[in-house]
């Protein structure tokens, strides 16, 4: 019999079982942010265990609240400071030079194909569409991974999604995901694996593919993966071309990981994309989903384009393509966060930005902010939000608030008009 | 060292309760676990329920549905659990990353069959509940003024041993 890709890492970084059905993991990265790392920090020295495991695999980064928006938040910001200096670790991404978690760590070349990735952070199943296992902790399973750099883990069983067909103009990753969470349920892969398959997925970039795997988590998955391939190779280049002689020795090398064909699976759930069209969730919970074709027409306050989930280059681009020479509706406020510096670079030299504020979006720095209602755009009671986040939690941008999950194109077709809208009906 | 377990019980009667509705995010700049006492449950929307109310003060067991604690990672909610003597969690299934952070604090997140929880949903009318738990066992008991109920479950041996250790600091340190 076969393995998947995340037995196949299992196998490989397995420290100890100490019960059957429990699995010891070696850890590649720790990554760590201002919100769940300070309790695990103030614990470690609590006990007179204030070390790291190893200062070169933890990530760190201020990104929920940034910069500081009160002395509360400011206590955090500095509690993570002091203790990535104290620690000397190398990789520490402060105020100007921070980004959202999921995607500063992915553009610096951090995850690779074949690693085991933790951060007590739910959406820490986005580093999974580089071939690594890549899953969200809370901040005890932290405060281990930063001073022992193992996790536990039960065997991982996979779910297979292969996406078939041919993507319509204007329906993207986000809707994709959408419409399988939709398939699955919140519950569908808990304990699972999801892996990502078939020639819609092959044709994605890290992106759209970083948009697939980012949303594992609210049908319950642990992880979710794509197979490591030349895009992959492509994407981490830079990073690794003193490692390989050549990007098909890196090719070579990464496709060790790929799930073997007789591999065995929890389920698998074949989708034929042809003919899906953007989606849109109503209600509170992500697989409420609906295609925007049937919402279209619901007013909303405010447009939120931004985050883990479609903050990266591609997915500003998507929305400033619907946004260009149009403005934001007198009734909508439209708000734009860039998910790192590099993107907010990238973006104002391509005249993005510029198409932004034409438009009459605030463009803000990068950070989480308004995804959890933590600041830069937290909704009144009462209002709504289309916004390319991932969690449509009842308050989730602000008590008494509601969220509709859309795609960029969908977010910013939304904020011309005012009321949720098929970007392509423009 | 081992927390105890089971109390008076409240009922939660609906699936999928999220994080957000345990503990909301604009909470999480707390950097205590005790400073996020009063806020427990506060944005759970459920007929006849009251965050402020006299029935969560003095639960000390939540008995709800599928799916609980799904959404964040946060283990604030768990802690805003503990921090209101809340040690012993009974669904028909729990998100991942919830369930594991309740076994790494210690406290037990005890699965039962639907069946099972159908029949304790019956006694959320009844004035007062109790549960009684008896880990090495794998039993609980509940009991109202008029009638005992008694259910098996099952625990993996390692969060029983995470429990039993206190914790997952706790037995991580001991061992590796």
């Amino acid at each position: 019999m076969g393995k998947t890709l995340a037995e196949k890492i299992f196998d490989t970084h397995l420290r100890d079982e100490p019960f059957p059905g429990t699995k010891i993991l070696n850890l590649d990265r720790v990554l760590c942010h201002e919100i769940t790392t300070p309790v695990a920090i103030a614990d470690l020295v609590w006990r007179n265990k204030d070390r790291v495991f190893d200062r070169d695999k933890l990530k760190v980064v201020i990104d929920h609240v940034t910069p500081s928006k009160d002395t509360k938040t400011a206590t955090q910001a500095k509690i993570l400071r002091d203790w990535a200096r104290r620690h000397e670790i190398p990789d520490f991404f402060d105020v100007g030079r921070n980004g959202v978690c999921h995607a500063i760590f992915p553009e610096k070349g951090y995850i690779r194909p074949g690693y085991t990735v933790i951060m007590g952070d739910s959406h820490t199943c986005t580093h999974g569409a580089f071939g690594a296992f890549a899953a969200g902790v809370g901040t005890t399973d932290l405060e281990v991974g930063i001073l022992k750099g193992v996790c536990a883990f039960r065997e991982p069983e996979t779910i297979r999604v292969n996406l078939t067909g041919t993507l319509s103009q204007g329906v993207y990753a986000k809707d994709v995901i959408l419409h399988v969470i939709a398939q699955l349920g919140v519950n569908g892969a808990t304990d699972r694996v999801i892996e990502f398959r078939g020639p819609i997925v092959d044709q994605m970039n890290m992106d759209a593919r970083m948009t697939l795997c980012n949303m594992a988590v609210e049908a319950g998955g642990t992880s979710g993966v794509c197979m490591p391939d030349m895009t992959t190779v492509e994407y981490l280049w830079e990073f690794i071309q003193k490692e390989f002689a050549s990007k098909e020795d890196a090719f070579n090398t990464y496709r060790q990981w790929v799930s073997d064909p007789d591999a065995d699976y929890a389920g698998t759930l074949d989708i034929d994309v042809s003919k899906l069209e953007p989606q849109v969730t109503y209600d509170y919970k992500p697989d409420c989903v609906k295609t925007v074709k049937e919402m279209t027409g619901t007013p909303v306050d405010q447009v939120y384009i931004g985050t883990c989930t479609n903050g990266r280059i591609d997915d500003l681009r998507q929305a400033a393509a619907v946004l260009k020479g149009r403005k934001v509706a007198d009734s909508v406020r439209g708000i734009v966060s860039p998910a790192t510096p590099k993107i907010f670079s990238d973006a104002l030299a391509e005249g993005i930005i510029q198409i932004f504020m034409d438009a009459g979006f605030c463009v803000t720095n990068p950070t989480c902010g308004a995804c959890l209602g933590m600041s830069n755009g937290v909704l009144a009671e009462g209002e709504v939000a289309a916004a390319t986040s991932n969690r449509n939690f009842n308050g989730r941008m602000g008590k008494g608030g509601m969220v509709h999950l859309v795609s960029p194109a969908t977010a910013a077709a939304t904020a011309v008009t005012g009321v949720i809208t098929d970007a392509r009906a423009l | 060292m081992q927390k105890t377990f089971g109390g008076s019980a409240i009922f939660l009667d609906r699936s999928d309760i999220n994080t957000d509705e345990i503990i909301p995010a604009k909470y999480l700049t707390e950097v205590t676990k005790e400073a996020l006492q009063p806020y427990i449950l506060e944005d759970l929307k459920l007929e006849g329920f009251d965050p402020k109310g006299e029935v969560l003060k003095k639960a000390s067991v939540v008995i709800t549905r599928e799916n609980f604690g799904c959404g964040s990672s946060r283990e604030h909610a768990p802690w805003v659990f503990e921090v209101n003597d809340v040690h012993t969690i009974i669904a028909e299934s729990y998100a991942r990353i919830f369930r594991q952070n309740m076994f790494n604090c210690g406290m037990l997140a005890i699965e039962l069959p639907k069946e099972s929880i159908e029949q304790l949903m019956k006694l959320q009318h009844s004035c007062d509940v109790r549960i009684e738990v008896d880990l090495n066992g794998q039993q609980i008991k509940a009991l109202t003024d008029a009638e005992e109920k008694q259910f098996a479950f099952d625990i993996s041996p390692f969060d029983k041993a995470l429990v039993q250790a206190g914790g997952w600091v706790e037995f991580a340190d001991a061992r590796y």
